[in-house]
């Protein structure tokens, strides 16, 4: 027995070897957040194109950020991030320049979202779904909002039952919004005091969330929450109850992007890819499973009458979303972000 | 009346009752959240609301997902390869140690550091190393962090043994001509099977659960992911019944594993 | 010793070599790259930039910084408190058992230590919800009162951290007391001492380097620990572990995620010191005739 175990570790460890030098002429590997795209929409490329795509799946823009740079985008093919992530890709020089030869499907676009602040001419991503930030509720349990306020500042009643978004960006932008300042604002007093407001706010919060606010609302350990639309969808879907409103002091314009990184193995797939979902029928399959609204104009003008009347929002013209201000990258400022949430998180 | 044979005095019955009351307190708190889970993995209705009758389907989903049995083929692979590796390792080191038995306190420390290190350290440790020197990661680079804090526990079940080893018999075999190697292989391995095997038992079993270094060191894509990061993945999106279901699973073999580890090592407790 | 491999041979230290350059390669060398690293300056859009600086040393000590590292000492301190209390009880309610239960008994009380840390932690989720089993527990009894939300509290992240890590600390106080031998504290009694003189006077020394052993275990897993805070504090309490995940994962400044792992290393070192002058301690006079 000893004898085996002593004579085969050899030939253990040459088999480990074998094993560990990479395996990776894998296919094109595309990560999403979960439930973001049609629950069949891998196979459907892969069968009708003949590829070998793999889905994968992140939590959080963060998550996947972290994974991206500390790898050099090696790995991943496509990533599906939101607009200020892309910015930093493109500015690390970790996405690919697009050619818009390889994606005929791009004309499918609405004209607004070609000319996307972050990217105006879709030279580094492309717009994959775009909406509000706003508020979802119970309105069988709490008033309609009309405000931030009411969310940062809730009625006794409210009080202990909200909930708001856990990421840096998104839980700046409901102070920025409610004290009416931009949500790329960088002045240091402005700032202080909404971290001064945020703070005053997180006594009053059940919990920050970003994955499963609007499970909070259908099992009703929450009231009032912080979310974007097409999240707050999931939960209108469960119970009629649960509506979502954009506040009268405005929201940001998100929007999630589809970046190819410029160390793919597999580019000419991962062209493929982007331009397969942005064919009108798949872009709209995508729209109507997950429920947000897509910039694709000849996907949203096929997308079933009866789904926007449930889901106003999907509704929602792109003329009146371009009102709102986008997430810009803030480069160097990022870190006093980052420690002004450390402030609002670290407080009492 | 029954008195202990040992260890503290026991004043009187009262004492007794109390003891055992505590006990009965510090079960209750270990086991109820654990049961409360299992109990759910088989409630019909799958919420912790209502109790609706006796079902194993939440079982049945699980099998049907792809996801989950991806990771838990990832995992499986992790923990084998780790296992074997670090007891090799593991257990040369121990024999190593206790041979040489003057060890400075660096040594000691190095060894023992693994045990101890906070995972969130090593695992970013690790991480930026792999990603300055550009190692691809993925399963690999996985198997070898486990096998870091893994071959220090090996080690140290192994030495437990070594402590109550009888040298002479190594002492007569080298007198009989044996070499070195031979010795090894011949007297010393089996005399230390059980705790190697006990060892590799506890390994496995830690690296089937380690989750943290698992995250920082994984690669891109679903053929990284382990069943401890798919299970984060889920918790993060929500109290589902699938869960309940593969919480129950993956307990039931870290606890066989366990079993088998303290049947084969009596009284070397592992962590001990 | 014997003839075969002395101390002075070198063939021990063959036997040693995979294992120690193993871990030389992929413990040692990355915890010095992490010391190099949080030397170095965060680049604009996150990354490394090779310019030598000792800000990110001076922002650990920056009050914010100061304050998560003080608070998240506070929950480690006060789980690693409450896991020592209610472990010591437990081991020596089972050492007060009948020697041949004891094993079983330990046995059971070490079991949930080896199920998966995630699966235990998400336990409390359900028990703790507000439309969790406690309070449907609670309704059904009877109660018809608002419930204040009890997941997401700190008191919820000291729960499952002392739930996580408590079978530990019964192990390690069960050791020093298994080890006690009863004529001691007989010979105590003899001479006059009451049962709650002799434990404080006898018992409760001989043992110390069981609890000091438990409680720093407890507090270097607590304070490193990101994901009982992130699970059962919704967010809204910052361990030292959370705020290095934050760093590499959320802000990629790598630099200062670096000088903050740095911290934890050293208290790390500094509790096993004082665990050692404990244990020193309590070996030195007053040994235990076995141990």
């Amino acid at each position: 027995m000893s004898r085996h175990i002593l004579r085969n570790g050899t030939g253990l460890i040459a088999l480990l070897a074998a094993f560990a030098t990479p395996a990776f002429a894998d296919g094109l590997t595309v990560s999403n957040w979960d439930g973001y795209m049609a629950a069949d929409a891998i196979d459907n490329f892969n069968s009708e194109t003949g590829n070998t795509a793999e889905l994968v799946l992140h939590a959080t823009n963060e998550e996947i950020m972290g994974k991206l740079i500390a790898s050099k985008g090696v790995g991943y093919d496509v990533v599906f991030v939101s607009s200020p992530f892309a910015e930093v890709l493109n500015n690390l020089g970790l996405a690919e320049t697009l050619d818009h030869a390889k994606i005929p499907n791009i004309g499918n676009l609405y004209t607004e979202a070609t000319t996307l602040s972050h990217d105006p001419g879709n030279t580094f991503s492309l717009p994959y779904a775009w909406g509000t930030t706003g508020l979802c509720y119970r309105s069988d349990l709490v008033d309609t909002p009309t405000s931030w306020n009411d969310l940062l500042k809730p009625a006794e009643s409210v009080s202990g039952k909200t909930t708001m978004l856990a990421t840096d960006r998104w839980l700046l932008a409901a102070g920025q919004l409610s004290l009416g300042y931009s949500v790329n604002e960088t002045d240091a007093d402005k700032m202080a005091e909404v971290r001064d407001l945020l703070i005053d706010a997180k006594g009053t919060l059940l919990a920050y969330d970003d994955t499963t606010f609007y499970a909070k609302l259908v099992s009703g350990e929450a009231e009032l929450v912080q979310a974007w639309d097409g999240w707050c969808n999931y939960g209108i879907g469960e119970n009629a109850d649960i509506k979502y409103v954009i506040p009268e002091e405005g929201s940001d314009l998100w929007v999630d992007t589809m970046v190819i990184m410029k160390a793919s193995e597999n580019k000419d797939a991962a062209y493929e890819f982007v331009n397969y979902i942005l064919d009108a029928d798949n872009h709209r399959w995508a729209a109507e499973n997950i429920l947000y609204k897509v910039p694709n104009e000849a996907a949203m003008s096929g997308v079933d009458g009866g789904l926007i009347e449930t889901f106003p929002n999907m509704g929602m013209a792109p003329a009146d979303m371009l009102k709102f201000e986008q997430l810009r990258d803030v480069g160097a400022a990022q870190r006093d972000y980052s420690r002004l949430v450390s402030e609002i998180k670290a407080a009492n | 009346m029954p008195l202990a044979e040992s260890g503290p005095p026991m004043a009187d019955r009262n004492t007794f009752r109390l003891m055992l009351l505590i006990l009965g307190v510090v079960f209750a708190f270990l086991y109820i959240p654990i049961s409360v889970l299992v109990g759910l993995s088989f409630n019909e209705g799958g919420l912790p609301t209502a109790w609706t009758g006796f079902s194993t389907k939440w079982y049945g989903a699980l099998l049907e997902n792809d996801d989950i049995l991806k990771a838990a083929g990832n995992t499986l692979i992790v923990a084998v390869f780790s296992t074997l590796l670090s007891t090799i390792l593991g257990t040369l080191l121990a024999v190593g140690v206790e041979i040489r038995r003057r060890n400075g306190k660096w040594l000691e420390t190095v060894i023992f550091a693994p045990m101890i290190i906070p995972d969130i350290v090593l695992a970013i440790a690790l991480l930026s190393m792999f990603s300055l020197m550009g190692v691809k990661m993925g399963l690999h680079t996985i198997i070898v962090s486990h096998v870091v804090f893994n071959l220090a526990f090996v080690c140290a079940v192994v030495r437990a043994r070594l402590k109550s080893f009888d040298w002479s018999i190594v002492e007569a075999s080298a007198d009989l001509g044996g070499s070195t190697l031979n010795t090894l292989r011949r007297v010393v391995i089996p005399v230390l099977m059980p705790a190697i095997i006990a060892g590799a038992l506890l390994a496995f079993t830690l690296s089937v659960d380690e989750f943290i270094i698992a995250f920082f060191t994984a690669g891109a894509g679903r053929s990284s992911i382990t069943l401890p990061m798919q299970i984060f993945a889920m918790i993060r999106f929500g109290v589902t019944p699938e869960i309940n279901a593969l919480a129950t699973l993956v307990m039931s073999v870290s606890v066989v594993a366990l079993a088998l580890s303290q049947r084969l090592n009596k009284g070397g407790l592992p962590g001990q | 010793m014997n003839g075969f491999l002395m101390s002075t041979d070198r063939r021990p230290m063959l036997l040693m070599t995979p294992a120690l350059l193993w871990l030389f390669g992929l413990m040692v060398v990355p915890c010095l790259l992490i010391l190099v690293l949080a030397f170095f300056r965060r680049g604009i859009y996150g990354g490394i930039e090779y310019t030598w600086t000792f800000e990110n040393i001076a922002l650990v000590f920056d009050p914010l910084y100061f304050q998560i590292f003080m608070k998240s000492a506070g929950i480690a301190g006060l789980s690693a408190a409450i896991a020592c209390v209610l472990g010591y009880a437990a081991a020596y309610a089972i050492a007060a058992m009948p020697r041949r239960h004891q094993p079983l008994l330990l046995f059971f009380a070490v079991l949930p230590f080896w199920s998966n840390y995630l699966v235990r932690t998400y336990a409390w989720i359900v028990l703790l919800n507000r439309e969790g089993l406690i309070v449907n527990l609670a309704r059904w009894i009877g109660y018809e009162g608002e419930l204040p939300s009890m997941l997401y509290t700190e008191q919820a992240v000291v729960i499952g951290l002392v739930y996580n890590y408590l079978p530990f600390v019964i192990l390690s106080c069960y050791a020093p007391l298994s080890r006690l031998s009863p004529e001691i504290a007989e010979a105590s009694r003899d001479l006059g001492g009451s049962a709650w003189t002799t434990f404080r006077r006898v018992t409760l020394p001989m043992t110390v380097p069981g609890i000091a052993t438990g409680f720093v275990f407890v507090f270097v897993l607590s304070i490193g620990n990101f994901v009982t805070p992130a699970l059962l504090g919704g967010g809204q309490f910052q361990m030292i572990g959370n705020l290095v995940y934050a760093q590499f994962l959320t802000a990629n400044d790598w630099p200062f995620g670096a000088a903050l792992s740095m911290v934890l290393i050293a208290v790390m070192l500094g509790l096993l010191m004082g665990q050692a002058v404990v244990a020193e301690r309590a070996s030195g006079g007053k040994r235990a005739p076995d141990g």
